[in-house]
């Protein structure tokens, strides 16, 4: 009774070891399964999610104007202080009053977590979150960005 | 026919007509001993590249494919970068001791290189002991663990050393049993002998089932003698982080890795030698049409094929099992393979004195 | 019932396994006294990745602070936010649309599997076993795939927000879904045959690491851990949040008290968590995504609780507002601190393999234990 238990657990330890082998053997000679994903060379047919949050850019069109009213709502919804606005009045030429508009817009890529928040906060749509994903630069200084581009202004009409 | 063996016999003629038979003596060690550096640098590239490739396939990777077609030249990138590496010696480490170890793992790795047949006459050293002497040595491959192990001052280091002193201790008993048993079919101790008796069918094949356990159970007991996973007790990653050589780096650590490889495959060899003939071509009876056909592929190319065939078959169990804990690895031995070769040995002695092997 | 650290005697073997270590999963720091290869004694040492993030949380308003709990137990960011954002819910006594709802069980079922596909390869890859891992990461990749569409972030996702979730869901995402439940079916039986009926893993599993019921209540273990000792104690079916008590699914008991019980509690979980997606992923209700929020959210004076099952056992976030726009106080209640405490009972007397099961079967995630 003892030796056939001890040769029933020889051959179920053996029979269980075959089968995660088979296992492995299959793996081994189906290449198809691979799933590796390679670095992102094919940058020209990358295809990233819309919703991928790389990095916070402001939309521009093509007269260069945004739609940024600097309210600051960014501002007050970042958790980290990653968004700093400098605003300035510009004058109106024709009626000679004093408008509040953004100087600059600062970003400080490096404290970023891609949160969301400042997008969602945006009253006017201005700003929302590029599919980047390559941000290692050799300065930190280069990560502090600003994301009016220069010479922008506001789009009329936008409140 | 084009043949080691030819080209060897070609060297030692052209030396002795041109420096005489002693210097001619000295040339061909030298060569041999080249040769062995050679075949050891060879095989370390050969073999990491094949079980990083192994492992990838097995794993649904694509493994490296970035160094040379299809990454085949990772390996050596890798070694140039060990070989600019600075090799640290730690603070309170044994110096001596922790830097002859790696050279002791070597030099044992190379001494068993001596009496293996990589072709049809062609082996440095035909010795009439010759299966004796690949167990002798081949024990001696745990002092360099041992050396690594306490010289580093590393509690990981030790306890890892510790466990490989005990594990090689316990399955040197098994691998020899089951090397005893073609012994005992062979009758002789020499490797050429062994070779020869199995001119018309491998031992696998001719010895009936008692064969084909022992050569189970010697596949076992080498992957436990050469350190691979599942019984990787010695290194453990997930559990000594790196056992005996978490202390070396560059290319002391190089010297480890490629004694490893080239442990796995002596031991291969070694199987192939003892229990699928060799160099011996594949021979199926009296079907002389396709005994020919085998005869005419090289032996060179037979000795290697089943030499990476048994590789391969370690690789796959270290890409596939867990590994076992110390208690269990030694149970495993002690109370399963140990009686079971021992028991087989009887069953092969019964057999061969009854002549019941084909 | 709590016994004494152990004392060191002449002959110890003390090392230090972490913090850097390969099986600590992170920078946990054990000082383990050994007798040979025998284990005496193991002492956690915290602390080597705090960040403060409740103190953190007191300076954040109520929108801003769930994004940081991401951080905590990252294998179950998304639970995280969930039960933070529950609890700031339950503060404005917001009412959360049933599509929201849905959508919250759903990424919450999703982000277990994920996360118990990562520690089943993770448990593998501890008892030496490499290969399992790499195939985990195929269907822990498609999830992540569908969390990166509809949420935009692989890992920490931060896709609640008081009130509902910040996107409805994407286009895809159902057809997505679905694909990775025939993908997760047509795989499922893999992780049988190379780890559960695998006799060197049954070995090293069962048998070892004991948690008695009792260890486990008086320790605090809650989750898988002590659902592996037979004690029920499933938030989702004992206080039912979103639409828990609607769904059908079975509360995993195991009553082996060992390594093995765990492991199968969390391997039977996932099989759990694809039944409640397969119940939801076609009938997910029209509606809003969100509750309409003031711009400022203002909770009233007083404390609230509120708590979730994430993958490793159950978290308890509890806010004290003064009335003002950030919290007073805020603690969490992680699991793994509560799981990491009973370490030295189960280890204690084994082998150091033993050890590493055992700490692999807790499923530790040192973010969640340091905070």
């Amino acid at each position: 009774m003892f030796l056939k238990k001890y040769i029933q657990d020889i051959w179920g330890a053996v029979k269980s070891l075959a089968t995660g082998m088979k296992r492995t053997g299959y793996y081994f000679t189906h290449h198809k399964e691979i799933i590796t994903q390679q670095y992102p060379d094919n940058r020209d047919t990358l295809v990233l999610p819309e919703r991928f949050k790389g990095e916070v850019v402001m939309i521009h069109d093509e007269n260069n104007e945004h739609a940024c009213t600097g309210c600051t709502a960014c501002e007050l919804a970042c958790p980290n202080a990653t968004i700093k606005i400098i605003t300035k009045f510009d004058v109106d030429a024709e009626t000679g009053k004093k408008k509040k508009a953004i100087d600059t817009f600062v970003y400080h890529l490096e404290l970023c977590t891609m949160c969301n928040l400042c997008v969602e906060a945006c009253p006017t749509g201005a700003i929302k979150m590029a599919q980047t994903f390559e941000h290692s630069v050799f300065d930190r200084s280069q990560l502090t960005k600003t994301l009016n581009k220069p010479g922008s202004k506001i789009r009329a009409g936008v409140e | 026919m084009w043949s080691l063996s030819n080209i060897a016999a070609n060297i030692d003629l052209w030396l002795n007509e041109q420096v005489g038979a002693t210097w001619a003596v000295v040339l061909e060690m030298v060569i041999a001993g080249v040769a062995v550096i050679g075949l050891f640098a060879t095989l370390g590239l050969v073999l990491v590249i094949m079980e990083r490739k192994v492992s990838a396939w097995m794993q649904i990777r694509l493994g490296p494919n970035r160094v040379g077609p299809k990454g085949m030249f990772q390996s050596l990138a890798d070694t140039l970068k060990l070989l600019v590496k600075e090799g640290m010696t730690p603070g309170g480490a044994d110096k001596l001791l922790f830097n002859v170890a790696p050279f002791v793992a070597m030099i044992v790795a190379m001494l068993l290189l001596a009496p293996l047949a990589f072709a049809k006459d062609f082996q440095l050293w035909d010795l009439n002991i010759g299966v004796l002497y690949i167990s002798a040595v081949s024990s001696i491959s745990v002092i360099s663990i041992l050396m690594a192990g306490w010289a580093s001052n590393n509690k990981y280091s030790l306890l890892g050393a510790m466990r490989s002193g005990a594990q090689i201790v316990s399955y040197e008993l098994s691998a020899g049993l089951a090397v005893l048993a073609i012994v005992v079919l062979t009758g002789s101790l020499r490797i050429s002998d062994i070779i020869q008796a199995q001119e018309n069918g491998w031992w696998l094949f001719k010895g009936h089932i008692p064969a084909i356990i022992a050569f189970i159970i010697f596949i076992i007991a080498v992957t436990a003698e050469t350190n691979r996973a599942p019984f990787d007790m010695a290194e453990a990653e997930s559990e000594l982080t790196a056992g005996f050589h978490t202390e070396y780096s560059g290319m002391k650590f190089a010297l480890f890795f490629l004694a490893e490889y080239a442990n796995v495959f002596i031991v291969c060899a070694i199987g192939a030698t003892l229990f699928l003939g060799g160099w011996m071509p594949f021979h199926i009876g009296n079907w002389t049409a396709f005994n020919g056909v085998m005869d005419w592929i090289p032996s060179s190319i037979w000795f290697f094929g089943k030499t990476f065939a048994l590789i391969f078959l370690i690789m796959w169990f270290r890409w596939t099992f867990p590994r076992l804990r110390i208690d269990q690895l030694l149970n495993l031995e002690w109370k399963y393979l140990l009686p079971i070769s021992m028991f087989n040995l009887l069953l092969v002695t019964l057999i061969a004195i009854m002549g019941w092997h084909f | 019932m709590f016994e004494e650290v152990g004392t060191t005697t002449e002959g110890d073997l003390i090392i230090n396994m972490g913090p850097q270590h390969p099986a600590t999963h992170g920078v946990l720091h054990l000082v383990v006294t050994l007798n040979g290869e025998t284990i005496k004694n193991v002492e956690p040492h915290l602390g080597y990745i705090h960040r403060s993030i409740e103190k953190m949380c007191e300076s954040l308003t109520y929108r801003q602070f769930i994004y940081v709990t991401s951080r905590m137990d990252y294998l179950s960011a998304h639970i995280n936010n969930h039960a933070c954002a529950m609890c700031v819910e339950k503060g404005l006594q917001l009412e959360v649309p049933p599509r929201a709802q849905v959508i919250r069980v759903l990424m919450d079922e999703l982000t277990r599997i994920a996360s118990h596909e990562l520690w089943w390869g993770a448990m593998a890859m501890d008892l030496g076993a490499f290969t399992p891992f790499f195939h985990a990461f195929r269907e822990r990749e498609s999830i992540n795939d569908i969390m990166e569409e509809t949420c935009g972030a692989r890992l920490t996702m931060n896709y609640m927000v008081p009130g509902g979730v910040m996107h409805d869901l994407h286009p895809n995402f159902q057809r997505r879904v679905k694909d990775f439940l025939q993908l997760y079916k047509s795989k499922v039986h893999e992780y049988d045959e190379m780890v559960t009926g695998n006799v060197i893993f049954q070995n090293r599993m069962k048998g070892v690491g004991i948690i008695s019921a009792e260890d486990a209540i008086s320790y605090g273990c809650t989750g898988p851990v002590a659902r592996g000792s037979g004690v029920s104690c499933d938030v989702r079916k004992h206080y039912p949040y979103e639409i828990y008590d609607k769904l059908q699914f079975d509360e995993i008991l195991e009553t082996g008290c060992d390594s093995f019980a765990r492991y199968m509690v969390r391997v039977r979980e996932m099989n759990q968590s694809i039944s409640i997606i397969e119940q939801l992923i076609d009938n997910i209700p029209e509606g809003d995504f969100q509750a309409k929020t003031k711009a400022v959210l203002k909770l009233p004076k007083g404390e609230f609780y509120s708590k979730a099952e994430t993958a490793r056992g159950e978290l308890g976030v509890y806010i004290v507002s003064e009335g003002g726009t950030t919290p007073y106080r805020i603690k969490f209640r992680s699991p793994g601190f509560s799981n990491l405490s009973i370490l030295n009972r189960m280890a204690k007397g084994g082998k150091i393999g033993d050890l590493i099961a055992a700490m692999g079967t807790l499923d530790l995630v040192i973010p969640d234990i340091d905070r």
